[in-house]
């Protein structure tokens, strides 16, 4: 693979990665937090409303997985397209 | 020891530690003035990015602001902490790797273009000093209120402070006392919500404590907090929405792009030494924020419950000899009757703290139907039961009013914490208020100093010239946002939906296409700023008036207010975003593209190897 084409691979396995988190992060917070937040709440997680629980709660834990699975996937897309620092 | 003496105690001890680290902590470098040296470890960047981010609003009005909204409230939480994910995806490690002082940079360099640079330099301007308004006002009320100071002595102690470590350490002394800061101001807010959990729930952990059943019963607290507002006229705590639902989801996103997109913020990942270490860095700014974030909403539905159970004894709280609320599992188990006479509050028994608070004019009694009792429920209800209920009782209308600034500042006092908890939350107050002003003019005096007189007056200047740039503009900055703090033009409350207006509609799209659309050409990316920024600030002036200049406004022009879908002000950042990509894509289709350096220069900076330190070079 020449270098050019390494770059490709790399960014378009960056956008994929990208695209995957940011479905989560969307159906998390503008879904189960906002959109069907009124379908939830008829789940109960202890005291909370299920729904109530994605906006007050849930979508700020998930955000915080997100991050730190994000920056670990590109930690191993770097190396293996050799693109890391160092 | 009194709780005046204690509060100057705990407060002084908190300034000293600041300027200490001022002494310590002084930039020599313009490396070291504009990011921090470019060492600084993911851990601490996110500590002090919390710290920076975290403003005075956040700290002193979000949980009240929640309290009245109540599930609609969650558009705050989720949009101030999901705007990190698209922050450490989208800009911070690009911006990190482009390895420049400034935010304007990337866009002029970018864009090869002086005019993107300078349009950028404005939004930066525009959005940071509306935004410093609020924190310097939020000095001046924290030292009124706890220090009995007037807010005036409060904001030129604050400009004093501020000066000492922000002109003489840049942002390396921002980094380090932001970091204090952090370390004060979460303290001041957990330990108060940590207490209040456990007195109502049992529960100390308050995240855990708001899922939780009120001590001594099997039933959720927040059932029964549902079940005492809708009694007294409310809307549903846990479904109450903030306008519409289409109004609550654009809201929502305006404040996540708004949120990546300011630069007080985003000038923090120019601070760590690698591209990977912007990405960690990102999640734990948002570790540490969510501590905070995630107590509020706590602390918004306990003290709400709390103020309802002080002036109302059917809530189920009784209210012990020594004056602090106890759970009455008893009362709390049958659904008591609100309304009855004896259960309103008679005023002459009104605890200590509420004729503390009614001398700040935050709370007021008005006794309307003069039966010496506070009836507190909501008489515009809609809800024909409550209003009924209401007139055979003989109430006739609302009569307290609670600023909601009250359930974070008197928190502690209502729950009867120890006074060292009260003299905490004013420390932590002016830490959140001083750390997002030190962030913020950082921002200013880097865009002046390093996109102005570098970039465009005086392109051969010395470092050292540059750096005694660099500290004459904060110095010049600090001195405008005290005046601004002092004089507040009358439309303070706006400004922050401004500042995140501007950044959500002008400089997050600008630098998300300037990394992810390489043919993306200058003539786009003006067009496309200036047109967001400028249908933005249209729909805002339409409602606030222009410049938020009382009389000017034009909101019959536009149809009404919130013409566009029933979309409010605030909220219309994310649609100025979506005008700015749009109009970008068509302008850039019409124009050449982009000279071949700038597009390898995009390659270059989607791969993290030959990320360099920072540095000033134009």
């Amino acid at each position: 693979m020449s270098l050019d084409d390494q770059g490709k691979a790399y960014w378009s396995a960056t956008l994929g990665l990208l695209g995957k988190i940011l479905a989560v992060w969307f159906v998390v917070s503008f879904g189960a937090g906002i959109l069907f937040a009124d379908a939830l709440n008829g789940i109960k997680l202890g005291g909370y409303p299920l729904g109530f629980w994605f906006a007050h709660q849930g979508s700020m834990y998930i955000f915080i997985a997100l991050i730190f699975y994000y920056a670990s996937a590109m930690g191993k897309l770097d190396r293996k397209f050799d693109v890391h620092e160092d | 020891m009194d709780l005046q003496t204690l509060t100057y105690l705990v407060v002084g001890a908190s300034f000293a530690l600041y300027i200490g680290i001022a002494i310590w902590a002084r930039a020599g470098s313009t490396s070291e003035f504009y990011a921090a040296g470019g060492n600084i470890h993911p851990v601490t960047n996110g500590m002090a990015t919390a710290a920076d981010w975290m403003s005075a609003a956040s700290f002193i009005s979000m949980a009240g602001l929640i309290a009245n909204m109540g599930y609609g409230g969650g558009l705050f939480l989720m949009g101030w902490t999901g705007g990190y994910v698209l922050l450490a995806m989208l800009l911070a490690p690009y911006l990190r790797k482009f390895g420049k002082f400034t935010v304007p940079q990337f866009i002029g360099d970018r864009f090869y273009s002086q005019t993107a640079s300078t349009v950028a330099v404005i939004c930066l301007l525009t959005a940071s000093i509306t935004y410093i308004i609020g924190q310097m006002t939020g000095v001046g009320v924290a030292f009124s209120r706890f220090l009995g100071v007037s807010s005036d002595t409060g904001i030129y102690i604050g400009m004093g402070i501020v000066f000492a470590y922000a002109v003489f350490g840049g942002m390396k002394g921002i980094t380090y006392t932001q970091v204090a800061q952090y370390i004060v101001l979460i303290l001041a807010y957990t330990v108060p919500a940590f207490f209040i959990s456990l007195q109502l729930t049992g529960v100390a952990i308050p995240q855990l404590g708001l899922g939780a059943s009120i001590a001594g019963t099997d039933i959720s607290l927040l059932t029964k907090l549902d079940q005492v507002v809708t009694d007294l006229g409310f809307g549903q705590y846990t479904t109450s929405t903030a306008g519409s639902t289409l109004n609550m989801f654009v809201y929502t996103m305006s404040l996540m792009i708004g949120t990546a997109g300011l630069p007080h913020v985003i000038m923090r990942f120019f601070t760590v030494a690698k591209v990977s270490d912007a990405r960690a860095s990102a999640g734990w700014a948002l570790v540490f924020i969510a501590l905070l974030y995630t107590t509020a909403p706590a602390v918004a539905a306990m003290a709400k419950m709390n103020l309802h159970a002080t002036v109302n004894t059917a809530v189920g709280l009784v209210t012990a000899a020594d004056g602090s609320l106890k759970v009455d599992p008893e009362v709390v188990k049958v659904r008591g009757d609100v309304y009855a006479t004896e259960a309103s509050l008679v005023y002459e028994n009104r605890p200590d703290w509420m004729k503390r608070w009614e001398k700040t004019g935050l709370l007021k009694f008005e006794d309307k139907n003069g039966d010496g009792r506070i009836q507190y429920y909501n008489d515009k209800t809609k809800n024909a039961d409550a209003k009924a209920k209401a007139e055979a009782a003989g109430w006739k209308g609302n009569e307290l009013t609670v600023n909601a600034d009250i359930i974070v500042l008197a928190n502690p006092e209502i729950a009867l914490l120890p006074n060292w908890v009260i003299a905490l939350v004013a420390a932590g107050g002016l830490a959140a208020a001083l750390s997002t002003a030190a962030g913020l003019l950082m921002a200013i005096s880097s865009a002046v100093s390093h996109d102005l007189v570098k970039g465009v007056f005086k392109p051969d200047i010395s470092e050292q010239g540059e750096l005694r740039a660099g500290k004459i503009s904060m110095a010049v900055a600090i001195v405008i946002a005290g005046y601004l703090g002092l004089n507040p033009p009358g439309f303070a409350a706006g400004t922050v939906a401004l500042a995140f207006g501007i950044a959500a509609s002008s400089l997050f799209p600008a630098i998300m296409m300037g990394i992810f659309s390489k043919k993306m050409n200058k003539e786009g990316a003006i067009a496309g700023m200036l047109s967001g920024l400028f249908v933005t600030l249209f729909y805002v002036f339409a409602h606030k008036g222009i410049f938020f200049i009382k009389g000017t406004d034009f909101v019959d022009m536009i149809g009404g207010p919130n013409s566009f879908f029933g979309i409010t002000p605030e909220a219309f950042g994310a649609i100025g975003a979506l005008v700015n990509f749009a109009v970008a894509f068509i302008v850039d289709k019409m124009t050449k593209e982009p000279p071949e350096h700038i597009q390898a220069m995009v390659e270059n900076v989607r791969i993290p190897r030959g990320a360099k330190a920072v540095d000033g070079a134009h």
